[in-house]
């Protein structure tokens, strides 16, 4: 076994593969960009080499500035995690070439996987399924619609070096099959630099659903059962999950054998991942190999008990795979969410920003959380918004199923936007309890899963008037600290008034509406009034710094708030909202500004202006095209108006908050 | 010991009775201060708050930093006076933190026959002006005013504590480096132009605010010339052309941010004077004081009691307990701040006076406040006191009441009759704040007492002739006299006349007396020199 291994890799991954060397004694070496100067993985890990600046092709993607930060720190392997250079075969011989262990394949298996249309034709000689298609090289439209054409829509079109989703269209008819393989190539090119594609035949309702595999350099080869990763968002995974519901021991011995066969094929060593599509009848047909390590293999871990890193590192030393097939547990059932820095509202834009809160939820047997972040860490647009993955197990699904829901209403993040509610809707809603999940699914119950902001409940407003009353007294307490007069009684923040009470009226806004909150204090309690809603006397009291007991007469509730600016993130059964606090005379001296432009929601590239200056455009016309975080993100005139003026150009890098397009909006 | 032991047996009847029967006072007084602090008549109110104006109790509350207390000063002024058409004497004040700073606030209310100055009015302006120039409070003004109430301007302009006292008041205060900030949120006609004219810092509101010597009317009347309101004196004209405010604000609202602002820019310290102790409760419930206080004022009763409901701990260092025992003396503390105490528990004898001068002496000597809990028929009459000197030994205690130079508190807490009044520290003798309670009488003498008075007299003079009084005739003179004394020994005519500071709930006393207690330490505590003794 290795005693020190490097880590080409960042955020939750490489936290995560530190844990497991930690525990066998083998001492870890982080590489870090200048961004990631003050990261997790960095703090956590043995030592850490700088390997260049923010931008991951000038830091974490140079294969010499690692390789050389190995051989200086005296690590005798490098584990590539997952994304970055992992499948990288330039990457995997030049370990060889230093003399250092690549935990991962051969060379020649990652090649063998890394051209989608190869793999595929070298899988259809090896007798594994496939979905009817067109991997060849004639890439000119023309052909590749005649292809498309043959095969039968809807159809899929793919970048061949693609992954992850990134560069994938799917076309319904054929007259949109020109404007999406340009969309396509484009994006292939940007992302992969190779702007080949590949068609397949769309399956509808199909599921995804991948085997786990590990092979030793003895030649032996086994599977650890299935995963189910068909809750999906644009070919993103969302929810993944094992065993995948309704898997009979037949159909799992099937595709186990034929993802043996297809690692087998290409005499792989190490952790590979066979990623199989299946129609609504149970036929699989094969999609294609990840060589490396994936994202959602904790699932895995959940419902084997065993840890695959410590399996990688064991087999890439030499040894043999630590059970034969035949002796690998399944017990109970695994679930992972994966939280993301973006916002479902915004057409799940990535959000960057602080982590003001990141509060997951506590871990145990049962709930583990992988994470590369900590609170008060910065997201920069640089990387993944990848902020944590949650995972949990259970006896059975319904019970993985509600401790997934527990343990979502207790994780709480403010100060970047994020998809947990949405996850906590996906999996609590009725066909992923039911296990009727799709690949589709995601897209088709998109009004349900993102019904935007809705009218926060009286209890919300509750909490944040109290939250708001608490945090006074405080003050006013704290600030009394700091003079002379620390008992006086004018430090009391509890609105005292001679023989009388004080009625107060504290605002809010949330969901485009204004509450407005009567206060009255009551003895150590308080008398509130949402709205039009009956006076209701309520005690309080902080727990901690952000948790709210509430005490009302027939209930006891606790909520969790963080404030950000003017903003509350109430959490409360569950359920987040987010409340601004009106302060009126504040309100009165801010100078109020009409910003007609329209601005970049994220820093990006201009792609494409899609509107003449002077133009008069409807509500929902696309105007300009801008990437950011290697995604097309089009920005779309607010209602009917005309473009004065474009304030950018294209192939100009925007920051956040840029005025793009100066807009006039038409009076209704 | 310094802990007070309460005797009080809670589950006796007379605790019960007694208690029920404060309970029923402090109801009705909370129920007059709420309708009082209505304000003017619902159409009054509806018509001001159309105009986008806030109501006063509103400005007041979004003036005060969140929560803070607000120990508002005579509620109940003019109650019962002017046909009752002028609750709380159509002006608000009182004593709260404003960016971290206690300040007086007078405002108008403008939905009380338009803000104008009734006798009474002018009377609470002037006592608020009295408080902040001996507390050294910074001045808060807002303004909607439409001046002097005209039918009575004999009771509100000539006079020397009349209407320009306010402006006498503000100059010297400002001189005294007490800040003066005015807030015009509505007329500011004649007179009342120099509320904002006369202050340090001023802020006007726009479309709302105005200030000028003469309004449209009179400047027709007297010139001819034809001007609105707002080009006469509004907030664009004063803050642009003239000059006579500083600030321009769009709306309430952000005049009093404007305000905010001000007085966190003055730079006000408040001096530390006082050794402090960490701030403690009582040991006994201070509700429990509402069965102490008995059904018939004339009862005496154990003022111990109060005390212990009263300070923290309920700890009295006693003073001389042993010599003069019908005034209870001794050190204690409220809410941390050292206080000397003087307690009535009976009449005064010559011992009681001069203990409590002495004690007053020690006060003044090093600087601690003092307490005046005031329940008090008189001095002991009869031969043998005024032969043995009793008028001198009242004398000592009256200079040393009226002499010392630290701040003074007194509660009426049951009978304040006569020279006893004077003794401990009645109005007269200027105390930072005197409160009474609602079971409290004041007068020169107790009602029956007068009427006893009167009666003898009318027998002596009888007699004198060979007649006697019948009983339907002494009834005659003494019915009338109970009556009057009745009336005016109230707390509610007092309160309404300005002899105090306001009625308070008897569970309440102890953060009253905080509050001002804290807000007079913004003041330096002069050194005493006290007047001659007589020996």
């Amino acid at each position: 076994m290795f005693n020190k291994i490097l880590i080409a890799n960042r955020g939750e991954i490489a936290c995560r593969i530190i844990r497991t060397c930690r525990r066998l004694g083998i001492a870890t070496v982080a590489v870090y960009s200048e961004a990631d100067a003050g990261a997790r993985h960095v703090r956590l890990a043995d030592e850490a080499w700088c390997v260049g600046p923010a931008a991951s092709r000038e830091s974490y993607l140079r294969i010499e500035k690692i390789v050389g930060a190995a051989r200086a720190s005296g690590a005798q392997a490098i584990h590539p995690g997952y994304g970055f250079l992992s499948e990288n075969q330039d990457f995997a011989a030049a370990c060889a070439g230093a003399g250092i262990v690549f935990i991962g394949p051969p060379v020649e298996a990652i090649r063998a996987m890394g051209s989608k249309s190869a793999a595929k034709a070298l899988m259809e000689k090896a007798g594994v399924p496939l979905v009817p298609g067109y991997h060849g090289d004639e890439q000119e439209p023309a052909a590749l619609q005649k292809r498309a054409d043959a095969i039968g829509y809807p159809v899929l079109i793919k970048a061949s070096a693609g992954g992850g989703g990134k560069g994938m269209r799917v076309v319904e008819r054929s007259a949109d099959f020109a404007a999406a393989l340009a969309s396509c190539q484009r994006e292939a090119r940007s992302s992969f630099g190779d702007e080949r594609v590949l068609l397949e035949k769309y399956l509808v309702r199909p599921r995804h659903i991948e085997i786990q595999v590990f092979g030793d350099s003895r030649g032996k080869v086994i599977h650890l059962y299935e995963r189910d990763c068909s809750a999906q968002r644009r070919h993103q995974k969302v929810v993944e999950e094992a065993p995948a519901p309704g898997m009979g021991a037949e159909r799992r011995a099937a595709m186990g054998k034929a993802a043996c066969d297809a690692a087998r094929a290409v005499g792989y060593v190490g952790a590979g991942t066979v990623e199989f599509i299946v129609d609504a009848g149970g036929a699989f047909y094969f999609m294609e190999m990840n060589t490396r390590l994936q994202v959602e293999h904790p699932v895995t871990e959940m419902i084997t008990g065993q840890d695959l890193v410590e399996w990688q590192l064991r087999v890439a030393a030499g040894e043999p795979l630590p059970l034969a097939q035949e002796q690998v547990p399944l017990h109970g059932h695994g679930i992972e969410v994966r939280v993301y820095a973006e916002d479902p509202d915004k057409g799940f834009l990535p959000s960057i920003g602080r982590l003001a809160c990141f509060v997951p939820p506590e871990e145990s047997a049962a709930v583990r959380i992988d994470t590369g972040v900590e609170q008060g860490d910065e997201i920069s647009p640089h990387y993944d918004p990848m902020l944590a993955k949650l995972i949990v197990s259970g006896d059975s699904r319904e019970q993985a199923v509600e401790r997934m829901l527990q343990a979502l209403a207790g994780f709480h993040v403010v100060g970047v936007a994020n998809n947990i509610e949405f996850l906590s809707r996906l999996v609590g809603s009725g066909a992923f309890r039911e296990g009727r999940v799709d690949t589709g699914l995601i897209e088709r119950e998109r009004d349900l899963l993102v019904p935007g902001a809705a009218p926060a409940p009286a209890e919300a407003f509750e909490a944040a008037a109290l939250w708001t009353l608490l945090q006074q007294r405080q003050a006013a307490q704290q600030q009394a600290q700091d003079t002379a007069e620390r008992w006086s009684p004018w430090a009391q923040a509890d609105g005292w008034r001679l023989n009388g009470v004080a009625r107060r009226q504290l605002h809010f806004r949330q969901a485009e509406r204004d509450v407005a909150v009567g206060v009255q204090v009551d003895g150590a309690a308080f008398r509130l009034a949402v709205g039009d809603a009956a006076e209701e006397r309520i005690a309080a009291a902080m727990v901690d710094a952000r948790r709210l007991r509430i005490a009302a007469a027939d209930r006891t509730v606790e909520a969790f708030v963080e404030p950000v600016g003017a903003d509350l993130h109430v959490f409360l059964r569950g359920q987040r909202h987010v409340i601004t606090v009106v302060n009126r005379l504040a309100q009165a001296s801010a100078v109020e500004e009409d910003h007609a432009g329209l601005c970049a929601p994220m820093p990006g590239k201009i792609v494409a202006l899609l509107a003449a200056p002077g133009a008069e455009v409807e509500k929902g016309a696309p105007l300009l095209v801008m990437e950011a975080m290697k995604m097309e993100h089009t920005l779309c005139a607010p209602g009917r108006g005309k473009v004065r003026e474009f304030l950018c150009k294209a192939g100009e890098q925007v920051l956040e908050n840029a005025e793009l397009v100066d807009f006039e909006k038409f009076e209704q | 010991m310094s802990v007070l032991k309460s005797n009080l047996r809670t589950g006796s009847d007379e605790f019960r009775a007694n208690a029920g029967l404060t309970r029923g006072l402090v109801s009705e007084l909370r129920e007059r201060t709420r309708e009082a602090a209505l304000g003017g008549s619902e159409s009054a109110r509806q018509k001001h708050t159309a105009r986008g104006k806030l109501l006063v109790r509103e400005r007041v509350e979004l003036l005060l930093d969140p929560g803070a207390p607000f120990l508002e000063l005579s509620p109940l002024a003019a109650y019962g006076m002017y046909e009752n058409g002028v609750p709380a004497g159509g002006v608000v004040t009182g004593i709260g933190r404003v960016s971290g700073v206690e300040c007086m606030i007078v405002a108008n209310d403008a939905t009380v026959k338009g803000g104008t100055y009734y006798p009474m009015t002018v009377k609470k302006h002037l006592r608020a002006q009295e408080v902040a120039r001996e507390n050294r409070l910074p001045c808060i003004y807002l303004v909607d005013s439409g001046g002097a109430f005209l039918p009575l301007q004999d009771d509100v302009f000539p006079d020397r504590e009349h209407f320009g006292r306010i402006f006498f008041n503000q100059a010297n205060m400002s001189a005294q480096g007490i800040p003066q900030i005015a807030c015009v949120m509505g007329s500011c006609t004649a007179g009342g132009a120099y509320v904002p004219a006369m202050s340090d810092e001023a802020v006007i509101v726009r479309n709302q605010g105005t200030i000028f010597l003469g309004g449209p009317p009179l400047v027709k009347a007297a010139i001819g010339e034809v001007v609105s309101a707002e080009e006469l004196g509004g907030a664009d004209v004063h803050t642009r052309i003239s000059g006579v405010a500083d600030h321009f604000a769009e709306d309430d609202y952000h005049a009093l941010w404007m305000v905010r602002r001000i007085v966190a820019n003055l730079n006000w310290r408040k001096p530390a004077q006082l050794a402090l102790q960490a701030a403690e409760e009582p040991l006994y419930d201070p509700e429990e004081v509402y069965g102490v206080i008995p059904a018939d004022t004339r009862k005496p009763y154990e003022v111990r009691e109060v005390i212990a409901r009263l300070v923290d701990g309920s700890r009295l260092d006693e003073f001389k307990s042993r010599y003069g025992s019908t005034l209870v003396t001794g050190f204690a503390h409220v809410y941390g701040y050292p206080i000397g105490i003087l307690a009535n528990n009976g009449i005064l004898f010559s011992e009681s006076a001069q203990k409590g001068a002495h004690f007053i002496e020690l006060c003044g000597q090093r600087g601690i406040p003092l307490l005046f809990l005031q329940n008090i028929s008189g001095f002991m009459v009869g031969r043998k006191y005024e032969n043995s000197g009793i008028a001198k030994d009242g004398a000592k205690l009256v200079t040393a009441v009226a002499t010392v130079q630290v701040p003074k508190f007194t509660v009426l807490i049951g009978g304040s009759f006569g020279a006893g009044n004077y003794g401990m520290c009645g109005r007269a003798y200027s105390p930072r704040f005197l409160w009474t309670w609602p079971n409290s009488r004041v007068s020169v003498m107790g009602g029956e007492q007068a009427a006893s008075v009167l009666a003898q007299v009318r027998k002596d003079a009888l007699e004198a002739q060979g007649k006697a009084l019948s009983a339907a005739e002494e009834s005659s003179i003494k019915d009338p006299i109970r009556r009057q004394f009745e009336f005016q020994g109230s707390p509610y005519y007092a309160s309404a006349r300005l002899w105090d500071d306001g009625i308070v709930d008897p569970a309440q006393t102890r953060r009253v007396l905080a509050l001002g207690l804290s807000a007079s330490l913004n003041a330096p505590i002069r050194d005493t020199r006290f007047g001659v003794f007589r020996m």
